[in-house]
């Protein structure tokens, strides 16, 4: 194996890792401030990525679609959070865990009954695509380049917004007392909206970015989902710079571990075994990796220490 | 024991005003994400039936939700419940072989429609089991097939890390003569394929074969395409029927794939069949579309030459297959699977709508592997 | 409002006699379905007690429900085709009986709960949620690979297992097969919850620190009562499998460990019949709704939003008219 390779396929667990932050983020986000374990998170991914395919297709404009996906994020964020999760806050764990499975089911068959049960499509814009060659003759993907740009941006920013904004202060406030700074004349329910809604709209983005290069169907958000509610307990939930580190662990692990589990194998196994073995071990792998993670800190790289 | 001659008494009480003379139910994957193949067959299955104009024939539908342990609850529920007389519509492999074993060891007949796994082809088939698409070794037999005359020496090949996955690889691997640059297992519904397109460039493989339906083969074929990799790839119609084509693009243009079926296979009903399927439903129909009605066609050709009650003589007339195939002439081997031939496509674009074109046969009159191990 | 013990009552009897019903009738289907309700129930009861009385949510519970599967896959794959099953030391024969099916289904799920439970008790809250999840996500992965059993695709048994005396392929008697086994762990999970352990677990929900002061370990209460919950559903599991004839890695998703949890909702966490009515109202829900229109799903998701929002204490809160205890 090359030099070369290994390069290559750290860059595609980057990339794969920095998308997986932007839905973390948002989970994280929402549980620090509001204490809402939100499963629907992968539908919101959902609506973002089918708002983009369906504006790109009427205007062909990759950014309108973005903006889109953005918008219409935002919104399905902002209008289940008035209607439903807004009466959830105060619920036991269980509660919520239900009430968003219920919002799930509701997500994607009303979304299947507007789209209908195909495909659609989303595509990079040309001015994105094809591949670019890297120092060391390594040919990759220019849109992947921008999709880990674009996460690091995200990451940035989110950073900024928390630590060096009014609304940021609110927010770090939130998650210690909420009814301390309730007491101080903050709307905590416009707060929490627009808590809600810039999740949502994280969620989102990653699926409009994601869809252009994967397929946009109904259930595309639950795989998603499993691994970026694995990636925010490893990082500790509420924790943002834990959410990106989290990330980054299991898009490398997911990824390399693909590509080398079956290599390893094959040292002491038959060929055909050793790929079969070597690719179940690594499904599980990122599993494997949280598992250990919990059982060496139970509350995560970066959660509050109870 | 009692229980039972109860219940066929009762039966026999209830059944007496006749509603219709063939109970047909219909088990199919109408909900989640893969409802389009199970819709597909359903729509191409009813136009088979209303065309045919016949008012003796009810059909039962049900959602299987693409979940095993639900499609058993349907068979069932067909067979106990609705008294069905012949069931069909499942599409998927693992959702066959929860019902159908079942189904047929109770005297109910079973046309397949889509799934064709290898048990039920081999030592597990069984006299009321009629497969009327494919064993799932064929389409990638005939890749194997066609990577030969294509004269490519040395293949990266692909699939999930599933039954069916490692199936598809077997049956590439049986027809092809060249050599296997690398042999890989991806995740079940994997969609980041970035890993695996490397490994490719780094291969010294000449080609590519890849077995990823659904949505799986979208993103894979996407990200392809981008990647800048340019060897050439061959896949089984799995991945570029006409219900995800649209969703696929570009990316998709040029690639030769393998099929049973395609619109331009030229003989009159086939011909009214792409007609009436578009006028009524508003779209193209795919490989599935013309499966289920295919498997209408045989039923309908089954019920004029017998009645179902006599099992045997059923039999023999679903077993002379006596109907005009979308496919032209079709029969079945020994062990109830078809005998075809299967071509190879490759995908154009028609104005505005991509879709696939005839480029050559595959393979001709190919039967299956198992046909052998079958004792019936 | 309505005793809890008069609702009890008439859930017992209801159960019992919609399949006699179904037997006069001729509606064989209607006994499936019941049977699939009794099972269903029968998981969800295994999964209340760690989450209704130890109070921990787990997100796992399909492993249980999916090693019980697979034990009967297993045995019975291989007594239909006569090889022998090899543990590495010693080699065994299949089995068809369903009696050894069960005590092994529950033996492995009992062992793979005490697994689970010693390293994921050390997390608490969401974190525990969480890893639960975490390794139903594994066992779904691995068995979705094991082509030796079937893979993804599962394993087909022709006949149902055998339980002596009885001829199981009658639908009504294995309905009371499982009819049975339902009763028998809500008895272990009333004499449970009125027994030493029950209330200590009970209080270790509560406030442990005031467990540990009294000199009991909350830790050793919850992981006992975690292995007696992943050994029941783990027997449901077994009898799931009987009752289609197949097993297949479904058995492990994380789909099905969410639906445990909604049937307890439904019927009222911690409540003795809670998971009963839950599951019986789930299956009704799930054959009427999908008969109606293809996209049932909207409306099962509108009805479960109505009953969190509106139905604290899950039905039997509402005809009791008291919440249930607060997890």
């Amino acid at each position: 194996m090359s030099t070369v390779l290994i390069i290559e396929q750290v860059l595609n667990g980057l990339q794969f890792g920095v998308m997986l932050f932007l839905m973390a983020a948002g989970l994280t986000l929402i549980f620090g401030v509001m204490g809402l374990i939100n499963l629907a998170h992968g539908s919101l991914y959902m609506v973002g990525a089918f708002a983009a395919a369906w504006v790109a297709g009427a205007t062909g404009s990759f950014l309108l679609a973005l903006a889109a996906a953005l918008a219409a994020a935002a919104a399905a964020g902002a209008l289940i959070e008035v209607l439903v999760i807004r009466r959830l806050y105060k619920a036991a764990h269980l509660d919520q865990v239900l009430a968003t499975f219920a919002l799930i089911l509701i997500f994607s068959e009303g979304t299947r009954y507007v789209f209908g049960s195909f495909p659609l499509f989303l595509d990079i814009p040309a001015y994105l695509s094809g591949p670019v060659t890297l120092p060391g003759g390594i040919q990759y993907p220019f849109y992947r380049l921008v999709l880990i740009g674009v996460g690091c941006v995200v990451a940035l920013g989110l950073w900024w917004l928390t630590a060096r904004t009014r609304v940021g202060i609110q927010i770090r406030a939130g998650e210690n007392d909420r009814e301390m700074i309730a007491a101080l004349g903050v709307d905590i329910s416009k707060l929490y909206t627009l808590v809600f809604a810039i999740g949502a709209a994280l969620a989102g983005l990653a699926g409009a970015l994601v869809g252009a290069i994967q397929s946009v169907q109904v259930g595309m958000g639950e795989p998603v989902l499993i691994l970026a509610f694995v990636v925010i307990v490893i990082g500790g939930i509420g924790s943002i710079r834990g959410a990106f580190i989290g990330a980054l662990l299991v898009g490398l692990t997911d990824t390399l571990g693909g590509i080398f589990l079956p290599e390893l194998f094959k040292l002491f196994m038959e060929s055909g075994a050793a790929t079969q073995t070597g690719s179940a071990l690594a499904a599980m792998a990122a599993y494997i990796l949280m598992g250990i993670v919990l059982i060496w800190r139970p509350t995560g790289l970066f959660g509050a220490r109870s | 024991m009692k229980n039972t001659i109860l219940a066929s008494a009762a039966a026999a009480l209830l059944a007496a005003p006749a509603l219709a003379e063939v109970k047909v139910g219909m088990i199919t994957t109408l909900s989640g994400g893969g409802a389009g193949l199970g819709i597909d067959v359903r729509d191409g299955f009813m136009l088979a039936i209303q065309q045919s104009g016949r008012d003796d024939i009810e059909v039962v539908i049900e959602d299987d939700q693409r979940k095993p342990d639900i499609a058993v609850q349907l068979a069932d529920k067909m067979v106990q419940a609705e008294k069905v007389d012949v069931l069909t519509g499942i599409i998927w492999s693992n959702l066959a072989m929860a019902v159908v074993p079942s189904v047929t060891a109770q005297g109910k007949f079973y046309l397949s429609p889509n799934a064709g796994p290898s048990p039920l082809a081999g030592q597990g088939c069984h006299p009321n089991y009629f497969n009327v698409a494919w064993q799932n070794d064929n389409l990638h037999e005939a890749a194997g097939a066609y990577a030969n005359t294509a004269s490519y020496g040395n293949s990266f090949i692909l699939a999930p890390n599933y039954p069916a996955g490692t199936d598809a690889l077997t049956g590439y691997k049986r027809t092809f003569e060249g050599g296997i640059a690398s042999e890989v297992y991806t995740q079940l519904g994997q969609t980041d394929y970035a890993a695996e397109i490397a490994q490719i460039r780094a291969s010294d493989a000449d080609s590519v074969y890849f077995f990823l339906p659904g949505g799986m083969g979208i993103s894979f074929l996407k990200q392809y395409a981008d990647s800048g990799v340019d060897l050439p790839i061959v896949g089984p119609a799995f991945s570029f029927d006409q219900g995800i084509l649209q969703a696929v693009g570009d990316a998709a243009l040029g690639v030769v794939n393998t099929s049973q079926w395609n619109k331009d296979i030229d003989n009159p009903t086939n011909a009214a069949f792409v007609e009436s399927f578009q006028e009524a439903y508003g779209r193209l129909p795919s490989l599935y579309a013309s499966q289920g009605f295919d498997t209408a066609n045989l039923l309908i050709s089954a019920i004029e030459a017998a009645d179902v009650t006599d099992a045997d003589a059923f039999r023999d007339a679903l077993r002379a297959a006596n109907f005009d195939s979308t496919r032209g002439d079709f029969a079945f081997g020994p062990n109830h699977h078809p005998v075809q031939t299967i071509y190879a496509r490759e995908v154009i674009k028609e104005g505005d709508v991509f879709t696939n074109k005839i480029i050559g046969t595959a393979l001709e009159n190919h039967s299956d592997a198992y046909a052998a191990d079958c004792k019936m | 409002m309505i005793p809890e013990r008069a609702i009890n009552a008439a859930v017992i009897c209801g159960l019992l006699a919609v399949p006699i019903w179904a037997v006069m009738a001729d509606e064989i289907f209607t006994i499936t379905l019941t049977t699939r309700a009794v099972i269903l129930a029968l998981a969800a009861v295994g999964l209340n007690i760690a989450l209704g009385i130890g109070g921990l949510v787990s997100f796992g519970h399909a492993v249980f429900f999916g090693l019980g599967g697979y034990a009967m896959g297993i045995l019975a794959f291989h007594a239909q085709t006569f090889t022998p099953l090899d543990l590495g030391l010693v080699s065994v024969n299949g089995t068809k009986s369903m009696p050894v099916i069960w005590v092994v289904a529950t033996a492995v799920s009992a062992l793979a709960a005490w697994v689970i439970g010693l390293l994921s008790l050390r997390t608490t809250g969401v974190y525990f949620i969480m890893i639960t999840l975490a390794f139903g996500q594994m066992f779904f992965y691995f068995t979705i690979s094991w082509s030796a059993y079937g893979g993804e695709d599962g394993m087909s048994i022709y006949v149902r297992n055998g339980f002596p005396g009885l001829n199981t392929l009658v639908p009504i008697q294995f309905f009371g097969l499982c009819f049975a086994a339902l009763c028998l762990a809500l008895l272990l999970q009333w004499r449970l919850r009125g027994s030493a352990f029950g209330l200590a677990l009970n209080a270790a929900r509560q406030t442990p620190e005031r467990v540990e002061t009294v000199g009991l370990n909350p830790m050793r209460l919850k992981l006992l009562a975690f292995v007696i919950s992943g050994a029941i559903t783990g027997l449901a599991g077994a009898l799931f499998a009987d009752l289609n004839r197949f097993v297949s890695p479904t058995m492990f998703s994380w789909q099905l460990s969410g639906e445990l949890i909604i049937l307890i909702i439904i019927g009222g966490v911690g409540r003795l019949m809670g998971p009963v009515i839950g599951a019986a109202i789930f299956v009704a829900l799930e054959h009427w709704l999908g008969g109606l229109t293809d996209f049932w799903h909207v409306w099962l998701g509108a009805i479960l939003l109505l009953i969190v929002l509106f139905g604290r204490g899950g039905v039997i809160g509402l005809l009791t008219g008291k919440a249930g205890p607060h997890v």
